[in-house]
């Protein structure tokens, strides 16, 4: 396989995963938006949105309003923002398009659909009223995409490195939403009653990383703790969107590719390592350390990690 | 050469009744209600868009990739006519490839006085770095794609052979695939040729001229300047279908005389590159400095006898439109036999005379340019108004070398989807050679349609569509 090749899947998979973390950010700002009265309240959930998708300075830059209509353009119609929704899917489909040999018919036909149906969508026509759906279906269709992914194409080196750029990404989504908000997580705030400020953030966090409904069942009495939300979102690998759960399918991946050239590259045993340390740490060992330290001590391992694979793999 | 105001129906004879190969046709069309092709057209506009079939158009800002109107009435074409422009294409094949050798050798038909040396010496075609050079099995081009009009039942008339990187072939055989789901019933009464095996025959084409045919595994690539190309889609499609490597240039390097492509594990040695990017592009150490499309070393490796490229460096100068005139003495010179297919009488606006007649003439007759494709640059003088037709008077007579001149061909029709119903369009055809241990012709081609009522320009570039094409097995 061309070195470009691989690079190419990676990064097709890391940027269909960008989309549709964005749109899942966008959901939480405009429900937190819409249930909140007050003007300030009001901008503090599309703060949210910006912030953890690493935009807000951009924002602040271009736009003198935090408000919807501005929110929406900039994240998801905007060709001057890097992470918005329009550059993901533009840049997703330019990668399967270089690789069109490389996958089936039902994946290109999910991408591409995907592009051409956003395309068509003037961005004028996306009010308040209409937000809703056009997030659920844009969410929809990145569900599809990965559907399409592992249900047709070969398990080979190419789908070893889809995987990969799929899940790098997903783990730094989820880092970096914890980042964002890591004050709202740290144990002391467990001491405040239920009904305070934590319970929206937490609420929040959880709801951007499709997670709501899910911690309940992971922790039996449901009670949204700051504890408990940080070690679901970081080391509870049942949790398809947890920093175990990436790594534990990236360390899987990286076996496999082993596995099928025959040889290890350093990259791959660096992904062993991080999964292992995940398992091995508990969420209390975490807090000790500072949950700070920790998470921007991962944002950098995952960074370099991505960085190695593309190395030892000649990704162009 | 017929009347300009009349043309030869395809389909329909001068009674009004159908010609015999459209016979069945004919009836099938009647019997369907008016809104019947519209819904099939649409259908077949959203099969083309979700597979992503587009073209890129130059000079449009947004939505840079198209669609090429694809026209849902297929052009049939007899056995007995196939079998003759067969036959006059593996001619006209063989010919260029044996002028080609030569001109890049002892320069025989330039000794004989045939054609004038200054016209080959001094064409920007011609490409002193391959004299003396070899290529496997003497072949040159190994992928023509020969575009053909039809003046009368019997008269056929060849345009241009397109001997650099003709494209197309992608829409001849998704046409295909894209005719047999709306139309599975025209399939089961008419005995149409396959084309599906091209990729096959391609593949089996390239590795044929590799450098070392004995080999038992051949790393064959298909070479693109990359996902903008205006005909990116076809490059992926034929690597996809041939089952290999899709390159660009960057993916390429040269080490000690051979070329190898950057894997994700050890460099690949690759044997046949069947490039899509112009000579120019090829090596930025021997052509171009600029080029970011090719592989530095990439010619001294094929000089070498490392690698074969397809087609070869240097094929331009067979549809150089200035040699254009020359091919029936160049059929002649290396066959000994007369041409079986006709070449458009053409006058060479370098020449004095010619240039005289051809402005007095401009109204009647048709001036391209010499080095243009795509259907720009050109005048077609019975359409054209008044004042075009002075605008490019005078840019003919500031350059007049750049131009060569031609009849209007009344070029045929065939019906054609249209919004008030079916109407006769004019089309020509492209059939698609392929030259290595055999020659190799698939039965049809894409036949391109002028979708304006009485427009002789098909090219896509200028809002042709396309056609599936249908040889009928007897």
């Amino acid at each position: 396989m061309l070195g470009r090749t691989a690079s190419s899947l990676f990064w097709m998979s890391r940027y269909h995963e960008r989309a549709q973390n964005v749109t899942k950010l966008l959901e939480v700002a405009y429900r937190g938006a819409i249930m909140s009265h007050t003007g300030q309240e009001h901008g503090t959930h599309w703060t949210f949105a910006l912030a953890c998708s690493g935009c807000d300075s951009d924002f602040n830059e271009r736009y003198d309003e935090l408000n919807l209509r501005n929110v929406v353009s900039f994240m998801v119609f905007s060709k001057d923002n890097p992470v918005s929704v329009r550059n993901s899917l533009e840049l997703a489909r330019n990668n399967a398009r270089a690789v069109r040999t490389g996958i089936t018919a039902e994946l290109w036909e999910a991408i591409n659909t995907t592009w051409i149906d956003f395309a068509d969508v003037n961005p004028q026509t996306i009010t308040q009223e209409k937000l809703p759906d056009f997030l659920a279906w844009a969410n929809q269709r990145s569900h599809l995409f990965r559907g399409a992914l592992l249900n047709t194409i070969l398990r080979d080196d190419g789908y070893f490195f889809s995987q990969m750029g799929n899940f790098v990404e997903r783990a730094d989504n989820t880092v970096r939403i914890l980042n964002t908000q890591y004050y709202s997580l740290l144990p002391d705030n467990d001491i405040v009653d239920d009904g305070s400020m934590e319970r929206y953030q937490w609420s929040a966090i959880l709801r951007a990383l499709s997670g709501r409904r899910s911690y309940r069942f992971a922790y039996p009495n449901a009670r949204l703790k700051a504890f408990n939300i940080a070690e679901f979102l970081i080391l509870r690998r049942e949790m398809p969107r947890s920093l175990a759960h990436c790594y534990h399918w990236l360390a899987d991946t990286a076996e496999d590719l082993g596995q099928f050239y025959g040889s290890r590259e350093p990259s791959l045993d660096m992904a062993g390592e991080i999964s292992r340390s995940l398992t091995e740490t508990q969420m209390r060992e975490i807090y000790q350390e500072g949950l700070h330290e920790f998470l921007i001590d991962f944002i950098g391992r995952n960074n370099l990690f991505a960085q190695k694979l593309s190395e030892d793999y000649n990704f162009a | 050469m017929a009347d300009a105001r009349t043309f030869f129906n395809e389909m329909l004879d001068e009674t009004g009744g159908s010609r015999q190969p459209y016979s069945r046709l004919a009836d099938w069309l009647g019997d369907k209600p008016p809104n019947f092709l519209t819904k099939k057209s649409r259908d077949a506009e959203t099969i083309f868009r979700r597979l992503g079939i587009t073209f890129a158009v130059y000079g449009a800002e947004e939505a840079t990739e198209r669609l090429i109107p694809f026209d849902p009435i297929p052009r049939i074409i007899s056995a007995s006519e196939w079998r003759r422009l067969s036959a006059g294409i593996d001619q006209r094949v063989r010919a260029l490839n044996a002028f080609m050798h030569d001109i890049y050798h002892r320069q025989e038909i330039l000794r004989a006085g045939r054609i004038p040396a200054d016209l080959i010496l001094q064409n920007e075609a011609f490409l002193p770095e391959m004299a003396g050079f070899t290529p496997a099995r003497k072949v040159y081009a190994h992928i023509i794609g020969t575009d053909l009009v039809r003046v009368s039942e019997n008269e056929f008339y060849v345009l241009e052979d397109n001997t650099r990187t003709p494209s197309g072939v992608s829409y001849m055989l998704e046409n295909r695939e894209t005719m047999m789901r709306l139309f599975p019933e025209l399939f089961q009464t008419h005995r149409v040729a396959p084309v599906e095996q091209y990729p096959e025959l391609l593949r089996r084409t390239l590795e044929s001229v590799a450098p070392d045919p004995a080999k038992s595994a051949q790393t064959v690539v298909v070479l693109t300047p990359g996902i903008y190309n205006s005909a990116y889609f076809e490059h992926a499609f034929l690597a996809d279908s041939m089952g290999v490597e899709l390159v660009e240039g960057r993916d390429l390097f040269v080490d000690a005389g051979k070329v190898f492509m950057r894997t994700t594990r050890d460099p690949k040695q690759v044997d046949v590159i069947y490039r899509r990017i112009d000579d120019a592009f090829l090596d930025p150490l021997t052509f171009n400095p600029d080029s970011m499309l090719g592989v530095p070393g990439l010619f001294d490796a094929y000089r070498a006898g490392n690698v074969t490229i397809c087609n070869a460096p240097g094929t331009g100068i067979a549809d150089d439109k200035a040699i254009y005139a020359y091919v029936p003495d160049i059929i002649e010179f290396y066959t000994g036999q007369k041409p079986i297919l006709n070449n458009v009488p053409t006058w060479n606006c370098s020449r004095p005379d010619d240039l005289a007649y051809v402005l007095d003439n401009l109204q009647d007759i048709v001036v391209k340019e010499v080095h243009g494709s795509g259907g720009y640059g050109m005048l077609i003088g019975p359409t054209a108004s008044k004042r075009e037709i002075a605008e490019f008077r005078k840019v003919l007579e500031t350059n007049p070398s750049n131009y060569i001149a031609q009849p209007t061909l009344a070029l045929s029709a065939c019906p054609t989807h249209v919004a008030s119903g079916v109407a006769p369009r004019h089309v020509d055809l492209r059939p698609f050679v392929l030259i290595g241990d055999q020659v190799r012709i698939t039965p049809g081609g894409l036949t391109r349609v002028a979708l304006k009522k009485g427009s002789l320009v098909v090219n896509s570039s200028q809002g042709g569509g396309t056609k599936d094409t249908w040889v009928l097995e007897d």
